[in-house]
């Protein structure tokens, strides 16, 4: 861990101009994952603007959607009343990350920034291209039983990635459509969620489209139907506390046993929280069945490549898509 | 039958309160005013040679007081000087800390920095510069299978166990009438206790050592470090009173211990060292990578007839670590033809240690497998077929057992668990859609005690104290020590201190091998009768002593009062003997040491498994749902921590069946799963209701106290079972563990 200068300013202004200015400046809130990756060399920032003095914790009901602040802790947001009103998927999704300890210390901007879990990115003698750039990807033909099956970069051994984006909340908010609300130096703008994360193309360093200095300042949910028949389901090594193998977020609007809108995101299997819009469309209309859901499971499937390892996740992600589709709509 | 479900009178652990207010102070918990901190740096190779190693910016480095290698160390007088041309360790040598410049293993330490900041010296380990002439590396088990050879530590000893093993006819697996052959693949495993290595190392003069040292055994290293450092045995102090958690990897001193010492030598200040969790899997040993091949005939009424099992263990090139990994197949079950072959494979890796249950847990998983596999084959329950064939007597050494319950473990677990509602099918039990299995597996553990000292000293006020060098890495020691002392002495536990963890204290051995109870309990239980019989004649020696001709049979004690049996009014307490004495205290010390019965009789703890599974026939998730355990441990001490240690063993065993494994990427010979979100144990979602039952029946042959151990048979056999009711759920056997989604897709 590198020695560094730490400085916490209680307005906004400030601390995006104290990290805009200083190229080896960056925030901190939670820390619990920017301080694992201090310690262990992979991040050497010098400086910390810690952004716990800001105020961004509200989370509040605006006309059309609900705003959650980039500071309001995961804890909080999964048991917060707007949220299991509007959005309980949500919440599923915060309760199945991490442990209750690391929920109470995670922001929600912490946990949209968290970086990758690949084993290859933690340990420095290893080669990592998102780590350092060039260097190769120690992950392709490695151990890879945890890695990417969809949107993996070409096959440039300099360039490529094949690490998977660690976040179960991420899926949910990719399934719901929000916004991320980012403010830089030159103000404030409003980031789709889908083009928020990055595939790793040429790029695999950089996790998403937040331009130096950009702060989360929240998360905007638009207003949906979607209360009743939501399902976040993940695949882990254990029962809790671990990354998804693989993970669904499902929602349905349902009318008359017909699906009359749905919403589909994998988690576990791509460097971005994995939306699937094309099968979110062939839902609609059809009637609730198993045959639905397995259809809709294996065009889910298009364009999915595994390596070594990871072969199982060809079966087990469209069968996780059934069983999430299943859960959703209490299908037995 | 005892239900330890049930409530008992169990004393609390003694020290319970201690460690659940943060009271008790663990080994990096010491202050010290002058205390420095220390950082390992370690190799990012598996083989070579350090060509250079460059420490100037790291020494530049605010805070830092030393920095030292093979270099500059100040040198450990136990090791002989460097050969010129240096040599690679030959096999049998322990590992030399910044000794010369080989590298045996990736994450060896290569440097040490020292500095007044934990983290300033962890800034500038960073900024060590190692360059290296790499070697190519082997720590590839399977495919190195084929260089697996006879130990050398076994072709020197003709009587080691591990020279192969013949029983009855070797050929005889050829023709049985159904045979099966398997190969099993246990993976490494590291026992990742939650409380790190860490030591506080204190030169007290230049030839006096003190430790705050995590370990299971203060003697041993205090042993192991008087004659790596030269010096009297009596001039190194080892302190650890308390442990949180080890599983095996305390039982050596290792590298990084030599480091610290060497540290506090170099800046003549106390230096602390607590490896963090990425060091954890190449500093304090593992469960060894081990493949096991078994066949195993039977005839077709279900009788055992020919067993043939061969392990092969992964260790370094530097030293040969063995374990029992094929033992039990001889003692377990009544077969007339059993065959073992055990080998090792050195590789480039850190050195194996003894890990809960050390190679029975991994020679238990492959034969209870197999056990099952064959039931399955031969379409008979699985516990029938065990009953079938129970070994009567040690079908090895050919000698009646000192005790065995295991048909009443059977009974009371098969009873409790519900195992007649088990189809015979697999895949043929469901609920809610989930497929349900049924699993089942013994367990054994040979039976260990050592000679042991305990020294009893009662008090003018009535209270004692008692002291061994003994441990307490979790089990309750303390607690159990306590009980035993207040039973003999007839004092309430809370008039009674037990001291451990303290290398000035008579001998005990390390926690280790399920001997703690047997070994030092049985050495309290002397000293402690050997006090009572002198406070007697002390008693007896008092002017109109009602006890005046009272023989030791004919007395009792109570509530710190000892009395005639027959006469319970007229006592005497123990406070009144010695005040009329006027003596400050009264003390003995007593050794307590294993016998001829050895000889007569074969001595073993024996239980069983019973688990329940569920497994999601579409995202393949196990999940165990039920677990009914019962041991056969003779008397039991206290039910409160000897469930706590069947729970434990239990957790340990679903750990190992379903998700334990480090995992090394061959090209690097480095491990990737360092921490603890790659390295899985299990959580309490993945844990469910264990029902612990004890037979609870001394054994009147092994010891005094009628006990046998508990640590190992708990954890022993468990990811069998767990493997058998994944079979009965899925109709998939899987041989290599942990049972990852992976292996069911």
């Amino acid at each position: 861990m590198k020695p560094f200068q730490y400085v916490r300013p209680t307005r906004l202004k400030d601390a995006i101009e104290a990290v805009a200015s200083d190229p080896n400046a960056r925030y901190i809130a939670g820390g619990t994952n920017l301080i694992d990756l201090m310690k262990r060399g992979i991040d050497s920032s010098e400086k910390l603007v810690d952004i716990n003095g800001l105020p961004l914790k509200k989370i509040e009901k605006r006309n059309g959607f609900l705003r959650i602040g980039a500071l309001a802790l995961n804890s909080q947001v999964a048991q917060h009343k707007l949220v299991l009103e509007n959005h309980p998927l949500l919440a599923q999704a915060l309760n199945a990350g991490a442990s209750g300890q690391l929920r109470n210390m995670a922001t929600v901007g912490g946990n949209i920034l968290q970086r990758t879990r690949c084993p290859y990115f933690y340990d420095p003698v290893f080669p990592c291209n998102k780590r350092k750039p060039g260097a190769g990807c120690g992950a392709l033909e490695g151990i890879n039983r945890t890695h990417a099956i969809f949107g993996v970069s070409k096959n440039d051994p300099t360039q490529s990635c094949i690490a998977v984006h660690p976040s179960d909340f991420c899926v949910a908010l990719s399934a719901l459509d929000a916004t991320v609300v980012a403010v830089g130096i030159q103000g404030e703008r409003r980031i789709p969620f889908s083009n928020f994360h990055r595939l790793p193309e040429n790029r695999p360093d950089l996790d998403t489209n937040l331009e130096k200095g950009e702060l989360i300042v929240a998360v905007e949910i638009p207003d949906a139907v979607f209360t009743k028949h939501i399902h976040y389901l993940k695949i882990r090594d254990r029962a809790s506390y671990a990354f998804a193998l693989v993970s669904v977020a499902t929602a349905l609007d349902l009318e008359n046993n017909r699906i009359k809108s749905a919403r589909l995101a994998l988690g576990g299997v791509a460097h971005k929280p994995w939306r699937l819009l094309e099968v979110e469309k062939s839902l609609v209309g059809q009637p609730v069945s198993e045959a639905t859901f397995r259809k809709a499971a294996e065009l889910a499937m298009q364009g999915a490549k595994a390596f070594e390892h990871n072969t199982y996740k060809l079966t087990l992600t469209p069968n996780a898509i059934i069983q999430a589709l299943k859960n959703a709509v209490a299908l037995v | 039958m005892s239900n330890a479900n049930l409530p008992e009178p169990s004393l609390d652990r003694v020290d319970g309160r201690l460690k659940v207010t943060g009271t008790a102070t663990y080994s990096a918990e010491y202050q010290f005013k002058n205390l420095a901190h220390a950082v390992l740096v370690t190799s990012k190779i598996a083989k070579g040679r350090i060509t250079g190693l460059d420490s100037k910016l790291a020494e530049a480095a605010p805070g830092v007081l030393a920095v030292i290698s093979h270099l500059n160390s100040p040198g450990v007088p136990g090791y002989p000087s460097v050969k010129q041309p240096a040599e690679r360790a030959p096999i049998g040598t322990a590992f030399r800390v910044f000794y010369d410049d080989f590298v045996y293993f990736s994450g060896q330490p290569v440097a040490v920095v020292v500095a007044q900041t934990l983290e300033q010296a962890r800034h500038a380990a960073s900024l060590v510069q190692v360059n290296y002439q790499t070697e190519k590396h082997e720590t590839d088990f399977e495919a190195n299978l084929a260089k697996a050879a006879v130990a050398q530590s076994v072709q020197r000893n003709k009587t080691s166990p591990f020279q192969d093993y013949d029983r009855g006819n070797p050929d005889a697996i050829k023709t049985a009438e159904v045979k099966l052959e398997s190969t099993y693949v246990f993976p490494t495993q590291h026992h990742q206790p939650l409380e790190p290595h860490a030591i506080i190392a204190v030169w007290e003069a230049d030839d006096k050592l003190t430790i705050y040292d995590k370990n299971q055994g203060v003697k041993s290293a205090q042993g192991n470090l008087a004659s790596t450092f030269k010096l009297p045995r009596e001039n190194v102090q080892v302190n650890s009173p308390f442990i949180g958690g080890a599983f095996g990897s305390g039982i050596r001193v290792w590298p990084h211990t030599i480091a610290a010492v060497l540290a506090a030598k170099k800046v003549k200040r106390p230096v602390k060292l607590v490896l963090g969790r990425e060091l954890m899997q190449t500093s304090v040993g593992s469960r060894p990578f081990t493949v096991q091949k078994l066949a195993i005939g039977a005839s077709k009424d279900g009788l055992l007839t020919a067993i043939t099992h061969e392990g092969i263990g992964q260790t370094s090139t530097y030293e040969e670590h063995l374990e029992r990994t094929i033992l039990a197949t001889r003692a377990m079950y009544a077969c007339p033809n059993v065959s073992t072959r055990y080998r090792l494979l050195n590789l480039d890796v850190n050195t194996p240690t003894w890990m809960r249950g050390p190679g029975d847990a991994t020679g238990m998983f492959a034969l209870e497998s197999a056990l099952d596999e064959m039931a399955h084959e031969l379409k008979i329950d699985p516990l029938e077929f065990r009953i079938r064939n129970h070994a009567d007597r040690d079908p090895e050494r050919n000698l009646p057992w000192s005790a065995k319950s295991l048909k009443e473990c059977y009974r009371i677990g098969a009873d409790q668990f519900g195992w007649n509602k088990r189809t015979l099918e697999p895949r043929s039990m469901e609920r809610n859609g989930l497929l349900v299995g049924y699993g089942m597996a013994s367990s054994l553990y040979g039976f260990h005690r050592h000679p042991s000292k305990a020294k009893a000293i009662m008090l003018a006020d009535g209270s004692v104290v008692v002291q061994s060098a003994t441990m307490d890495i979790g089990p309750g020691t303390g607690t159990a020590m306590t009980q035993i002392a207040a039973k003999m002495l007839g004092v309430t536990p809370q008039k009674i201190r037990f001291d451990l963890g303290d290398s000035s204290l008579p001998d005990a051995p390390g926690q280790n091998g399920s001997a703690t109870i047997t070994s030092v309990g049985s050495a309290v239980h002397v000293a402690c009768e050997s006090l009572k019989k002198k406070l007697l004649a002390l008693a007896a020696a008092m002017p109109g002593s009602p006890l005046a001709n009272s023989r030791f049979e004919d007395i009792t004690a109570k509530t710190g009062r000892i009395f005639p049996i027959a006469n319970p009014s007229a006592g005497i307490s123990y406070s009144e003997i010695l005040k009329y004495h006027r003596l400050p205290q009264v003390e003995v010390t007593e050794e307590s040491k294993p016998g001829p019965e050895r000889d007569q009789y074969s001595m073993y703890s024996f239980g069983c498994h019973f688990v329940e599974v569920q497994v999601n026939p579409l995202t393949f998730e196990v999940r165990v749902t039920r677990v009914v355990t019962c041991a056969d441990v003779g008397k039991i001490i206290n039910y409160k921590t000897a469930r706590s240690q069947s729970i434990g063993g239990i957790v340990g065993g679903i750990g190992m069946a379903l998700m334990e494994e480090s995992v090394m990427d061959h090209r690097f010979g480095r491990y990737v799963n360092t921490d603890f979100a790659g390295y899985h144990i299990p959580v309490h979602a993945d844990i469910p209701q264990i029902e612990v039952y004890y037979v609870d029946q001394p054994d009147v042959y092994v010891n005094p106290i009628g006990s046998k151990g508990l640590g190992e048979i708990a954890i022993v056999g468990v990811a069998a079972a767990v493997a058998n009711a994944v079979f009965h759920a899925t109709g998939k056997r899987v041989r290599q563990l942990p049972i990852t989604v992976d292996k069911l897709v």
